[in-house]
């Protein structure tokens, strides 16, 4: 990466709203997140989280504001398009392509959004496929259909799938939602091993300890608006910020 | 895989060599013309599978792409007097071009809303046809078959062997399918739209490319039936029996691989076949229902997913 690209921001949202119906779900929110940069979001159920998310994966269209991803506009891409630019995302509830193994997942991603896959031989795949399964902890279970996952395989095996789209920006929805604490420091090993790779990540999460140890950077959300962002510690000692989740 | 695929086109060529022998020993007509209609089915429930079935897209539009594979023949005949092989080749194009335009039309519709946008199609093109006096209009059309060429002896003996040329074509195509990124794709898309649009996967274009062979596959296999029955007329060459009878097929046979629609065509095919021959053709419709019904309460996933499941309970069973 050359000095210029690591000044400009990976992404930037600018000014970006989002309604259903009558209710705003993001009034008015610009951010920029730096390349290589540990990004955690927080906020209350329900003050838009997923759908900025959504919005910059492409799942929802946006009224208005912008989103730019590497110096290039992506508000009207469509979500497949976006993930070929560099933009892969886990879910907050888990969704595997059932009828298909934890390998044949990641193959999906491989045969369509990896740049310039097209003639990659079948078992070069099957190397690249089982590399990232064993970054994941998950190369034992490559051949086992993905409905037999328990939950915590089921959150590495979304993340692997977005690994295998090799992307630039990760977004992880909520990925240790209902695991154990065991569960969630491994996850969160994983989050961090791959930040360590040149990959900037976005994460949402409701566990606090998780998003103090994983982020640089940390921006609460609350009814769509961004009340706080910061360092960690900044965001926790920030008056609006408790207030929105101890609700005094 | 290599392997699989010798194995695959040693039965195409053998099945071939099959139908071609048959034509020349067997002297009775009968046959013929029952295996035509067999035959024909196998190409519309494994063209409608590509669609309905990798993808999940379940389309009641097959007798819009059949009827409109007849017509595009009549029309051919009527206006060029075109060779049996120009009319199933223009049938496919015009497949291929009305699977494009629904599917542009219809395919961001997911679920049921897709199913009933495509019968409200059926029903438009079928009105269009029969108000159209140039191939018959609502009465009809009476077709006179050309001479037969060598080494056919008998027009419905050609048609048979075209027709078993055209099951060869429709599974060559559904196996390359399921075997590549466009079935691994596909697979995707049926098991989770977002999910596979965020992994990657440009489902619009791919639920498109899968309506657009579907659809030339299904039209074509209509284009001999003109000249199989010398007659076309709308109310048959759109009816609605072909939709349900492929589907059934298809769902009884088992989508999740290419030869489930080949096995559930044949089973319901012959049986149907019998069931007109020695009782009636309207018990035969009551018999593909009673069928359809336990299919889907006893073995959901048809025949291939009864035969998968036994062989993944015995292997399963030697560990």
């Amino acid at each position: 990466m050359t000095a210029p690209e690591t000044q400009a921001p990976l992404l930037r949202v600018a000014a970006l709203t989002k309604r259903f119906g009558g209710f705003t779900a993001l009034d008015n929110v610009s951010v920029e997140i730096r390349p290589g940069e540990r990004f955690g979001l927080i906020g209350p159920n329900g003050s838009g989280k997923t759908t900025l998310i959504n919005c910059i994966s492409g799942a929802f269209r946006t009224e208005t504001g912008t989103v730019v991803f590497r110096e290039e506009d992506i508000t009207r891409l469509q979500p497949h398009v976006r993930t070929r630019r560099g933009i892969a995302r886990s879910f907050q509830i888990p969704r595997p392509f059932k009828s298909m193994t934890v390998a044949e997942n990641l193959l999906v991603a491989l045969d369509f959004a990896s740049v310039g896959g097209d003639f990659i031989l079948a078992a070069q795949r099957r190397d690249t496929v089982m590399s990232i399964l064993t970054q994941m902890g998950l190369a034992s279970k490559a051949d086992v259909s993905a409905t037999r996952l328990s939950q915590v395989e089921l959150r590495k095996m979304e993340l692997a799938r977005a690994m295998a789209t090799h992307p630039k920006l990760l977004i992880s929805d909520e990925a240790m939602a209902g695991l154990s604490s065991s569960e969630v420091d491994e996850v969160l090993d994983l989050l961090m091993s791959l930040a360590s790779r040149d990959i900037t990540i976005i994460m949402i999460e409701h566990i606090m300890q998780a998003v103090m140890r994983f982020s640089d950077r940390v921006m609460c959300l609350d009814a769509g608006r961004i009340i706080a962002i910061g360092t960690p510690s900044e965001v926790m000692a920030n008056q609006r910020v408790q207030e929105a989740y101890l609700g005094t | 895989m290599k392997r699989n695929g010798i194995f695959f086109w040693i039965g195409a060529t053998l099945f071939l060599a099959a139908a071609l022998l048959m034509t020349q020993v067997i002297g009775n007509q009968y046959p013929f013309f029952a295996c035509y209609v067999i035959l024909q089915f196998i190409v519309l429930a494994v063209a409608w599978s590509i669609l309905g079935g990798y993808a999940g897209y379940v389309n009641f539009g097959t007798s819009a792409f059949f009827g409109m594979g007849v017509y595009t023949a009549v029309f051919l005949l009527k206006a060029f007097d075109a060779p049996l092989a120009a009319q199933i080749a223009a049938a496919a194009a015009v497949g291929a071009l009305m699977g494009f335009a629904l599917g542009l039309l219809t395919l961001r519709m997911q679920g049921i809303f897709f199913s009933i946008a495509t019968i409200a199609a059926t029903i438009v093109i079928e009105t269009s046809i029969t108000n159209w006096r140039y191939v018959g209009g609502s009465a009809g059309i009476q077709l006179q078959r050309p001479m037969v060429t060598e080494p056919f002896n008998n027009y419905v003996q050609m048609l048979f062997f075209i027709q078993a040329l055209l099951v060869v074509l429709a599974v060559a195509i559904s196996r390359y399918i399921q075997n590549s990124w466009i079935g691994r794709g596909l697979q995707a898309i049926k098991d989770d739209e977002l999910a596979a649009e965020c992994t990657g996967v440009p489902t619009l274009r791919l639920k498109l490319l899968a309506c657009v062979i579907s659809g030339a596959l299904m039209c074509a296999a209509g284009a001999p039936a003109a000249m199989y029955l010398q007659y076309a007329d709308p109310s048959s060459a759109f009816n609605l029996n072909y939709s349900v009878s492929v589907l059934a097929m298809s769902l009884i046979g088992g989508t999740a691989h290419w030869a489930g629609p080949v096995v559930g065509a044949i089973l319901l095919g012959a049986t149907q076949q019998l069931l007109t021959v020695t009782i009636s053709s309207e018990v035969n419709v009551l018999v593909l229902g009673v069928m359809l019904v336990l299919f889907v309460v006893a073995a959901p996933e048809g025949i291939i997913g009864l035969i998968r499941r036994v062989l993944r309970n015995r292997s399963e069973g030697k560990e």
